[in-house]
This record gives structure tokens, sequence and C-alpha cells, in this order.
């Protein structure tokens, strides 16, 4: 139980941080943090304690011993691989940003007013 | 017992997204052929699915078929509620395309565009095909990652800044969903969404603390989405920075598709309807229609000004479905639940015209005079007589004036308000729709009236952008016809029938 609420604390932690943070980076950086708390998450769900790696042709798991969840590795792979697109993406805008204003900070860049 | 017609609603936009750039390489104009034409044979097929409903409601692709009536594979379900989004989408898609190739003249880059517009297009078909909640949020991102890039196409300062503000919060939104999934997955051991909701009826585990703090996030997710109040500070800088087909697709479908559609799917046939969400959903839709339209009568910018009347307008869709649910939760009769709902899809699918056509007009200004401010505007009915007789006809249909659609959809929302007991929200919603009113004859007192701007160097409006619009306003009045019942049993009955009846939803997909 702990761990999943190390997990939560990890990703308020992270929502934290997008409140309060001004750089622009900062906030790139905390989402990434909340992104990884619930990967986190979403592996501990699937892991059982002693359980074994899910691969079918290990004799153990022929003879129905414990394996932990596939499923949430998974999703946890394809997950990744879109918060690889969303980072990339994100700090792209960041250094187009940082050109238009010549500031990282969000106080300074606001032309637009929500 | 398949119908395989759905996989096509996802790989045709992937396949025309990516074949563009290589055919590109031969010959330039290919990108101007194939985008109108994948976009009117999806829309063909939208059009072949809803009239003549086939008899199977969903596609296995790869053929993983369920093990002991367990779901293991990936399900595409295309029953009434699906159905009924992809028309709208692929309608409103077709009409953007077509208005996009001679608007494009006005940026660089324009071959990047299409890739751009099918990966969204593939992404909200996939949103609303998908059967199991990763799927969703896939989808859900694949359609995002795209309106990102979309938004920030003219490169400027501030489509940049709107550009990354929209991603800073559409990511905190699809992590906010993300997080939801895995808390479902944890205590269902399934992601399928009929056999979620088989899970969580069959335990009795519908209405637990656990299952409520889970609703709240996969709720904050999609809020964010569908940009209500407390959540809306992306809305109005990425709708009015984003070229004006975009703008279109944006207002006129994602929001719908991210938003209410999810809403829909996940708090109506997967979770059973409650009293709480019916009435966080219903306050949260009554604040945003209200300070909606009060932010909106502020504006100056003309894009800007439509963009804060989407959030107004989406207010009045999701009230709807609120007080709905809240009839749903209450026991109420068929009839007033069937009416709430009917009039909520049919706002929706009316917004998605005539704020798709006030865009467009929208753009058609901008592209002729280079100018969105509405201060500096003026007599613009005078050289451009057609965008005003379109934007006129929008202008009415969103404020609610007969015989255009808008007022058929308010009014069944209102009465159904009354009907429901929800008298404070039905006078809200009236008080709403003055305002609106009051807006929009403010838009077409300072743009196409009033005295006339000095300089006249104004450019043609290219064909195809014409015919776009010429094209919605007259749906802006067609669609009044479904009041009629014939035409409410093609479109709209299939649709509200997928929510009236929650569990057959469960039978028909397991």
């Amino acid at each position: 139980m702990m761990l999943y609420v190390l997990c939560f604390i990890l990703l308020l932690t992270g929502l934290y941080g997008l409140l309060i943070s001004r750089n622009i980076i900062k906030i790139v950086i905390s989402l990434t943090i909340v992104e990884i708390s619930i990967f986190l998450m979403l592996i501990l769900i699937g892991y059982i304690e002693g359980g074994l790696a899910p691969v079918i042709f290990q004799e153990e798991v022929l003879s129905h011993q414990a394996v932990v969840d596939p499923l949430p590795q998974t999703m946890v792979l394809t997950a990744i691989v879109i918060a690889l697109a969303t980072n990339s993406m994100i700090l792209t805008m960041a250094i187009r940003l940082y050109k238009k204003y010549g500031t990282f900070d969000i106080q300074e860049i606001n032309e637009l007013k929500g | 017992m398949e119908n395989p017609v759905l996989i096509f609603f996802i790989f045709l936009p992937f396949l025309a997204a990516f074949l563009i750039p290589l055919l590109n390489l031969f010959w330039d104009q290919a990108k101007t052929i194939v985008l109108p034409l994948v976009s009117f044979v999806l829309l063909l097929l939208a059009l072949l699915i809803v009239i003549n409903p086939p008899q199977s409601t969903q596609y296995i692709p790869g053929g993983w078929y369920p093990v002991d009536n367990i779901p293991v594979g990936i399900h595409l379900v295309g029953d009434g509620l699906s159905r009924f989004m992809l028309l709208l989408i692929n309608s409103i898609a077709f009409l953007c395309a077509i208005y996009a190739i001679p608007y494009l003249r006005l940026f660089t880059g324009q071959k990047y565009f299409y890739t751009l517009f099918f990966l969204q297009l593939a992404g909200l078909n996939g949103v609303v095909l998908a059967g199991d909640m990763f799927n969703l949020f896939v989808f859900m991102e694949v359609t995002a990652k795209a309106s990102y890039a979309l938004v920030a196409f003219g490169v400027r300062k501030t489509e940049i800044e709107a550009s990354f503000k929209y991603q800073v919060m559409g990511g905190l939104a699809t992590l906010f969903m993300l997080f939801g999934i895995a808390m479902l997955y944890w205590m269902t051991s399934t992601l399928n969404m009929a056999d979620i909701s088989v899970v969580l009826r069959n335990d009795h585990a519908g209405n637990t603390g656990a299952i409520r703090f889970t609703q709240l996030f996969l709720l904050a997710g999609v809020a964010i989405k569908a940009a209500m109040i407390p959540f809306h500070a992306w809305l109005p800088d990425a709708h009015s920075s984003a070229p004006s087909p975009v703008s279109a697709m944006l207002s006129g479908v994602v929001i719908k598709v991210l938003g209410v559609y999810v809403i829909l799917r996940l708090f109506i046939n997967v979770f059973a309807p409650s009293e709480f969400l019916s009435m966080v959903i219903a306050v949260l839709g009554g604040i945003s229609m209200t300070a909606g339209v009060i932010l909106a009568i502020g504006a100056w910018n003309l894009k800007r000004l439509l963009a804060y009347h989407s959030i107004s307008q989406m207010g009045y869709v999701l009230m709807g479905i609120g007080i709905g649910m809240g009839v749903v939760a209450g026991g109420g009769s068929p009839e007033a639940v069937a009416l709430t709902f009917t009039g909520a899809l049919f706002h929706m699918i009316n917004h998605a015209v005539f704020k798709g056509l006030l865009f467009l007009t929208a753009g058609s200004i901008e592209y002729s005079t280079d100018n969105l401010d509405l201060k500096k505007m003026g007599g613009l009915a005078r050289y451009m007589p057609l965008t005003m007789v379109a934007s006129f006809a929008a202008s009415m249909a969103i404020a609610g004036i007969p015989p255009f659609n808008g007022f058929f959809s308010k009014f069944a929302i209102i009465v159904a308000a009354i009907q429901g007991g929800y008298h404070f929200r039905a006078a809200l919603g009236l008080l709403v729709g003055i305002l609106t009113l009051a807006s929009f004859v403010k838009f077409q007192r300072y743009a196409f009236f009033g005295r006339p701007m000095p300089r006249l160097s104004l450019k043609h409006t290219p064909l195809l952008m014409k015919a776009s619009m010429i094209t919605m306003a007259v749906l802006c009045v067609v669609m009044s016809l479904l009041i009629f019942p014939e035409a409410r049993a093609i479109f709209l009955d299939p649709a509200v029938n997928t929510l009236l009846e929650s569990t057959d939803y469960v039978i028909k997909q397991l």
C-alpha cells in the first residue's frame, strides 16, 4: 500500500510544480513527473509479490506459478511512446517560444489573455 | 457477425495522412485532390451506415475474439451513438477540407497541413469507435497531438504561445484520464468498456468511494478537454489562433468528441448515472454557459468572441446531459429522459454546424481584409454579400431565432429542464439565449453594417470557400427538419436509444 501512496504523492508533487513554476522548462519537467507517477502506478497494479516475468515458455509459468500481469506493462510501453511524442513536441514549442520572446518566464509571455 | 466498414474510418485517414507526403514528391497537386476525395468517401461511408444501419455493431481487428465471453482483443464499436458521431465528424471535416484548400494560400508550409488534418480526423474517428478504455486514451492523444500542431500552424508569436498553453492543459487532461483508466483497471481487471460496466454492476461496486474518486479524475480530464469554465483558459487562445478551417474543426468537432462524447460514453454507458455526477455535470454546464457568454460580450477579436461562445454553447449541451442523468438517477419516465438527451445531442450537432460556419465566415473576412478586430471593421455587407448572408444565418441560429436549427434544440433543452423540475436552470438557459443574441447583434452591426471601412482593396473570396459556406448555411435551416419524428427516427433516435438503454450496450457488445 505504501508504494501506491508514494506514487500518489509523486503525482501531487508534479501537479504542485505545474501550478507554481514560472519557467517553461520547469513546467515541462513537472508534467513529466506526473506522467512518470502514473506509469509507476500502472506497473504496480500489475505486479504480484514474487511473480514471474510473463514469458510463456518458462516451465514455472506452464505449471501455473504466479505471473505478473503483462497488460499494464504493454499499456505503459504504449504510454511511454506517446509521452515521447508529447515531450518532444512541447519542448519544440518551448524552443520556438524562447526564440520569439527571448525568455522562459511565463509571466513575460503574455500576448494572449486566457 | 462483424462489420468491417468500421475499420475504414480509421484506416483511410491514416493511409491518406502518410500517403500525401509521398505522392507530393512526384506530383505537387496530389494533396489538393486526395484531401477532398478521401474526406468525401468517409462522409459517404458515414451516411451509409447511419441511413442503413448494419446488423452487427462491432468489428474486432486481427481476429482476437472473446475467450469464454471475456473480451481479449481490441473492439471497435459502431452503435447508434458512434454512428451519429461519425456522421457529424466526417461531414464537418469534409466541408472544412474543401474550404481549407484555397484558404491555405495565406500560409507557408502548406503540405504539412494535409497530413496533420488527416491525423486529426483519424484520431477523432478512433475515439468514437473505441470500445476499450486504453484505445480511447490512445486516440485522444492522436487527436490532441495533431490539434496542437495545427494550432501552431501559423508559427507567429501568439500561435506558439496558444499552442503551448493548449499542450500543457491537454497533456494534463490526458494524464488525468490515464490515471482514471489505471484505477478502473485495478478495480475491474478489464479494459473493455462493456465488460467494465458488467463488472461494476454485478459487484454492486458502482457507488463506493474508490469509484467516485476515479470518476472525479476522469471527469476532470474530460472537463479540461471540453473547456468547462474553471478549466477553460486554453480554449479562447487556441481556437482563435488556429487557421480558420482548423478553428472550425476544433470548435465544431474536437471539443464535442473529446468532451461530450466521452462524457456520454463513460458516465452513462460504463458507469450507471448517479445523482452526484449529474449534479456536478449540470452545475459545470450551467456555469460555463453563463460565464462563457459574459466573457464573449467583452471580446472584440472576432474569433475570440466565437471561441467564448463555444464554451457557452457547450455549457448548454452539458447542462442538458446533466439534467438527463439526474432524471435517470431519480427514476424519471423514459419520455422525459429521451427529450433531454435528444435536446442535448440535437444542440450538439447544431452547434457543430453553425459554429463551424461562423469560424469559416470569420476566416473569409480575414482572408479578404486581413483583419479580425471588430472595431476596425464596418460596411462589409456591400463587398462580401455572400459571407454576410452565411454569417447572418449562423448568428441567428446560435442566438436561437426560429426557423433556424438552434431555436429548436435550445427549446428542447429548456422544456426538458422545466419538466424535470429544474426551473432555475431553465431560466438561466433563457437568459443566456438573450445575451447570445445581444452579442451576435453586436458582431453583425460592427462587421457588416455601419460606417464602411476607408480602404477597399479587398481580395475576392475563392469559389471553394463560398461553396463550403453556402452548404453550411443551408444546413443551418434544413437541420430544423430534424424535429419531425420521421427525420429524427433516422438520425437522432438510434443515438438517444444507446443512451437510454445503457444495459443494451453491454448485451450487444459481449
